[in-house]
């Protein structure tokens, strides 16, 4: 399995995120995206997941499942938890397992998903799984949110800033969940600004300064 | 697919119910406006008893609208539109699904809540049968032309009041017909096949090309 991108451009809002932007990532490789603010992690991102739309070039996910749409191979985690306040952990979870699954998918993900509770034990909040979502956390949300990946099992990970709001113990486990994602035949791309501990090759973006508006003569 | 369409269903329908002021706030202001009718008319029972079902009919039309900005503004904030544009799930199934459980939480209670509150106007046993048999066939038409609205607002933050005033000359149609139904039914002397027939495919009509529309407004708001 391979997804690359060639020549990507991205128009957010009439501004110029970014443009001729290549990458390849194959099975089992982890693809960091660096840069600063504003450079366009989130954008590539979102672009990616079908998110976005893409304004130039190609995006193509070789290998995947015939016939089955390509976001539906990957998962993303975002900025925006998904998690609602009325609903139990365990709900919460239970009902994106039952959304993201897909047959044909999961078998090119290398490794079988685990039902909620034993996902929920994973991160670590396995005690928490009857309490409504409102009272959780924001490292607690952030765990709730990254339990997606075990639930339904997708061959690409789209992860943004992974490692806001969690600890030291939360960080290895993601760590652990990445690692054994990757060795299975996995692919992922995380955007982040700390050092991944894992073999990871490095895309760095640009930040775009805008281009001064054009001058008005006053009337 | 129907597994994913049914989690879907029961979680909207136990989000609405579990929400504070979700489901039964348009019931009760089904009531507050019924309720206040008679205050405006006067109490002139013939009156009343006349023009009772175009009330009970024009309330729940507004009821109907109540909670209909949240449709997919609560999901767009929080990320979950996101996520349900990366299931198996079609867009305009997505809309189909959440308006029918919006129908069912907020719609249905209204159909049941009409015959109690037409004994306040006066209307006669006959019409309150009626009235409820209209609004059971169309209220789902108001739900699924008010999820276009819904839509097409799902990025603004204060989009509550546009959407009853985008929504509400669409449903003129389905108000037309309504009313003239439940008088056929008390009064005559037209068949009252005639225009329940007509609210009947109205509903029908919105409930297929409805979900397409908002659907496509939804992905306009993904930019």
């Amino acid at each position: 399995m391979k997804l690359t991108g060639r020549d990507l451009a991205c128009i957010r809002g009439g501004r110029l995120v970014f443009e001729a932007l290549d990458f390849r990532v194959d099975a089992g490789m982890l693809l960091q995206l660096r840069g600063r603010n504003g450079a366009g992690k989130s954008t590539l991102l979102r672009l990616i997941a079908g998110l976005a739309r893409i304004a130039e070039g190609e995006l193509a996910l070789e290998g995947g499942a015939p016939d089955v749409p390509v976001k539906e191979h990957i998962h993303y985690v975002g900025h925006l938890d998904a998690i609602k306040p009325a609903l139990s952990v365990v709900e919460n979870l239970a009902f994106w397992a039952r959304l993201l699954e897909g047959e044909e998918v999961a078998a090119l993900a290398g490794r079988a998903a685990i039902d909620p509770p034993a996902a929920l034990d994973a991160m670590g909040i396995g005690p928490l799984a009857d309490f409504p979502a409102a009272i959780l956390s924001a490292g607690q949300r952030r765990r709730l949110s990254l339990a997606r990946l075990l639930v339904a099992a997708r061959p690409v990970w789209l992860l943004d800033e992974p490692t806001t709001a969690l600890d030291t113990d939360g960080q290895a486990c993601l760590f652990a969940m990445v690692e054994r994602h990757l060795s299975s035949g996995g692919l992922a791309l995380i955007a982040t600004h700390v050092d991944l501990p894992l073999p990871a090759a490095t895309l760095t973006l640009g930040v775009r300064q805008p281009e001064p508006r054009p001058e008005v003569e006053p009337a | 697919m129907i597994g994913a369409i049914a989690m879907l269903f029961r979680r909207e329908t136990t989000l609405a119910l579990r929400v504070g002021g979700g489901a039964m706030m348009g019931a009760v202001f089904f009531l507050t406006i019924v309720a206040i009718m008679p205050f405006a008319v006067g109490p002139d029972l013939n009156l009343l008893q006349r023009i009772g079902p175009a009330i009970l009919w024009v309330g729940a039309l507004l009821a109907t609208l109540i909670g209909l900005d949240r449709l997919f503004q609560a999901d767009h904030e929080d990320g979950s539109l996101d996520l349900l544009t990366m299931t198996e799930l079609p867009l305009a199934v997505i809309v189909a699904v959440k308006a029918a459980a919006h129908w069912v939480t907020t719609g249905l209670p209204l159909v049941i809540a009409a015959p109690l509150l037409g004994l306040m106007l006066n209307v006669e046993p006959a019409a309150l049968g009626a009235v409820a048999l209209t609004l059971a066939a169309g209220t789902p038409a108001l739900t699924f032309i008010g999820t276009i609205g819904a839509a097409l607002t799902v990025a603004l933050r204060r989009g509550g009041l546009l959407v009853p005033i985008l929504i509400l000359p669409l449903t003129v149609p389905v108000l037309i017909f309504g009313v003239s139904a439940t008088n056929a039914a008390v009064t005559g002397p037209m068949a009252v096949s005639t225009p329940l027939t007509i609210l009947a495919g109205l509903t029908l009509l919105s409930v297929v090309l409805a979900p397409i529309a908002a659907a496509a407004a939804l992905r306009l708001a993904f930019d």
